[in-house]
């Protein structure tokens, strides 16, 4: 089914897998229009969401995939490093996995630690977000939610606006979608910015009209406002200003423009709520295929252990 | 491990005899006549005598490591003086000078005499480095006088960048009347800003905060212009980024009293290795760029640096065991350290040049005794294997801590013995 029995980032994913689980994606998603949304292709598997850091929608967006397929499933939330309660994060998770687990779905603030569970536990490992390193499922409901909207992501050009420097998202993005042929351009202060991106194939901008102009879609991102602590922008006002998508903005360009934000959103300051409303936004429509998204990911790296199971 | 009692009449017979002091290179054997140097012979060898086979092998100085953490007092966790030691033998080195940064520092006459008294027996020879600054809070100069006067041979705040620079630089003036070495751990700590590796397209990628090449340069070059003014001879710790290179380089050109050191880690790895996420390859400073790497091996050759100190820094596998930000800076290198350094140094310069980086030239830092093979002198001997080709792996291993980043690497050259005060030991 898949080439990789985790789904640790995007970085050297092959582009076919890529394009399986979103063409599975859009079978789950007809799943979720019938009056009954579920389906028992996990039945029996048990599945655990070790969220570390707090999270909203990835958490229920999991919790309801899993439900939708039949999974059992249990929570596990703590805040910070499980270090400063006094277990590691080895001792945490070799726990759990004596209490025979099939899937651990880990969400983290620090780069790595799905990686780094991969060698402490025989489990299957998704990553819900790891620091400023990777989200690959919030990327493929991104490329679920384009290919929905135009066909096809070859050739597509996407600006992703705003703090890179601290997303996970801009990654995982990146990667995924110059993986399947479509064309990245950045947005953002040099500050937001990390300082070498030799690693990444994106071009930058300083200037948010440019992108406007040039983009089939924008994907724009939070500006994260409890790290303006280290003052890497002078002031909220001065950012809106450079890089805020307003209507005005959208408006003076006179073009259709596909706009997404992986949320939340803080209305107002890069995003306006007339766009974040508008038409031409796709945001909450992402949010379902987060679901469906995330069924196909399961799906395609457990299912295969029930159908050997029924054999 | 085992470490015998040397014999009162004693030849190590037949060996490649490298003496990095006057340059040389020949057979021969040498005698030791109770636990000293007696004679050098290249034939007609005494009866009655002890023999030690050297076919074969190298018979060189003891080594010596002017950067070593034993951890002791506070840490025992860790490492001990004791088992320092046998790391530290079982890696060639007869000589080592460990940081104060321990708990509580070595920061006073008090402590320093703790540490001589601790390893008065132990099998090789332990000298303190004092913390610069009391309590290594940046702040107040330390009795330099009074340590120096109990044995302290430098003085560093290691670990932690002493940032106020007028701090280092009474520091630094106060020193220059003992003509003693201050070193400082360089990492402007506002440039740093929490970095766990270096700042660049890898830290990029995972996404975790950079420490840029700049957090040490400029407070490298700001070291040398402040004890310039002093007069202090600055010793320049693990140099990592090539721009600390440039400027170290200039101010020899000027005839600067400055020397520095390079570890074993920063010669062998880049910041590639991050991308594995292990945090054995945690450091500070940190690794950097293949560039940066190319640029240390350089200087080596160049003489801008001019020895090789290990940085042996041992940690709990639990503290290790934690994700990458939480884990603790710094790996054990004493055991690895040949085998590592001689790989790397193998095709750049020749193997009395590499010696020398270990035995001369840090002992020319810290105003050690250096022409080791003299008559009369207590034996400091290092017995090589030089082409022998090993993996590293936890048997080697003899500190109480395992973070190495080298266990699974495949090394060019091992220590097969030291004759240490009156003792030896062989590992094969």
């Amino acid at each position: 089914m898949l080439s990789n029995r985790h789904l640790l980032g995007l970085k050297n994913y092959p582009p076919e897998d890529i394009q399986t689980i979103i063409d599975t994606a859009f079978q789950f998603k007809e799943v979720l229009d019938r009056p009954i949304k579920k389906v028992p292709s996990l039945q029996g598997q048990t599945i655990v969401n070790l969220f570390f850091e707090n999270s909203t929608r990835t958490r229920i967006s999991f919790e309801l995939a899993q439900k939708r397929l039949s999974a059992d499933m249990v929570n596990f939330s703590g805040s910070g490093s499980s270090l400063k309660k006094g277990e590691s994060l080895k001792d945490t998770v070799q726990n759990l996995a004596a209490m025979k687990i099939d899937a651990v779905i880990i969400r983290h603030s620090v780069p790595g630690t799905p990686v780094q569970l991969t060698k402490f536990i025989d489990a299957v490992v998704i990553n819900a977000g790891d620091g400023a390193h990777e989200h690959p499922t919030q990327a493929i409901l991104d490329m679920v939610s384009l290919q929905e909207e135009f066909g096809s992501l070859k050739g597509l050009k996407i600006g992703i606006v705003g703090d890179m420097a601290h997303s996970r998202v801009a990654r995982s993005n990146i990667l995924g979608l110059t993986t399947m042929g479509a064309h990245v351009k950045l947005c953002a202060p040099p500050t937001l910015l990390p300082l070498a991106l030799d690693g990444f194939p994106v071009n930058i901008s300083y200037s948010i009209d440019e992108i406007i102009d040039w983009a089939d879609a924008l994907i724009i991102l939070r500006l994260q406002l409890e790290r303006m602590g280290q003052t890497l922008i002078p002031s909220i006002r001065e950012y809106r200003s450079f890089f805020g998508v307003t209507s005005e903005r959208i408006k003076k360009h006179g073009k259709s423009l596909v706009i997404m934000h992986p949320g939340p959103m803080n209305r107002g300051i890069e995003i306006d709520s007339d766009v974040a409303d508008s038409k031409q936004a796709i945001i909450l429509n992402q949010v379902l295929n987060g679901v469906a998204s995330r069924m196909a990911i399961l799906y395609l790296l457990l299912g295969k252990k029930n159908l050997e199971k029924s054999d | 491990m085992i470490l015998k009692k040397q014999p009162s009449s004693l030849l190590l017979k037949n060996g490649l005899i490298l003496d990095p002091y006057v340059k040389k290179t020949y057979k021969g054997s040498i005698l030791l006549n109770n636990g000293r140097i007696e004679k050098i012979l290249k034939q007609d060898y005494p009866q009655d005598v002890t023999v030690f086979d050297c076919t074969d092998k190298v018979i060189t100085h003891g080594f010596c490591d002017v950067h070593v953490h034993f951890r002791e007092p506070g840490r025992e966790d860790k490492e001990t003086l004791k088992t320092g030691c046998n790391a530290a033998l079982s890696g060639g080195f007869t000589r080592v000078c460990v940081m104060p940064n321990t708990d509580p520092p070595l920061d006073s006459p008090e402590s320093i005499r703790f540490i001589l008294e601790k390893s008065k027996n132990l099998p090789i020879y332990v000298h303190p480095i004092g913390a610069i600054t009391k309590n290594q809070g940046g702040r107040v100069i330390t009795e330099i006088g009074e340590m120096i006067k109990a044995g302290a041979v430098a003085f560093s705040d290691d670990g932690i960048p002493v940032s106020n620079g007028q701090i280092f630089r009474l520091a630094c003036d106060y020193a220059s009347m003992f003509g003693v070495p201050t070193i400082n751990h360089a990492e402007d700590p506002c440039i740093r800003r929490g970095g766990v590796m270096h700042e660049g397209t890898v830290s990029a990628e995972l996404g975790f905060t950079g420490n840029p090449d700049i957090a040490e340069s400029s407070m490298v070059n700001r070291d040398l212009e402040i004890s310039q003014l002093s007069g202090v001879h600055l010793h320049v710790p693990h140099v990592s980024a090539l721009k600390s290179i440039e400027h170290i380089s200039k101010r020899l050109e000027l005839n600067q009293n400055v020397t520095a050191e390079v570890t074993p880690h920063h010669l062998y790895f880049n910041h590639e290795s991050i991308r594995s996420f292990d945090t054995s390859f945690k450091v500070a400073p940190p690794l950097r760029t293949e560039k940066d790497r190319q640029g240390l091996i350089k200087a080596l050759k160049e003489g801008i640096i001019s020895c090789i100190a290990t940085d042996h820094a041992p940690h709990t596998i639990e503290e290790k065991e934690a994700d990458f930000n939480e884990a603790p800076f710094g790996m054990i290198g004493l055991e690895s350290c040949f085998g590592a350094v001689n790989k790397v140094l193998k095709n750049e310069m020749n193997l009395l040049e590499i010696i020398q980086l270990l035995t001369v030239n840090p002992r020319k830092v810290m105003s050690f005794e250096t022409d080791l093979f003299k008559k009369g002198v207590e034996a400091e001997i290092t017995i090589l294997d030089p082409n022998r080709e090993w993996v590293f792996g936890l048997d080697h291993i003899k500190s109480k801590s395992r973070n190495s980043p080298f266990i699974g690497e495949s090394l060019l050259g091992m220590v097969s013995g030291c004759f240490s005060k009156g003792n030896y030991f062989f590992l094969s």
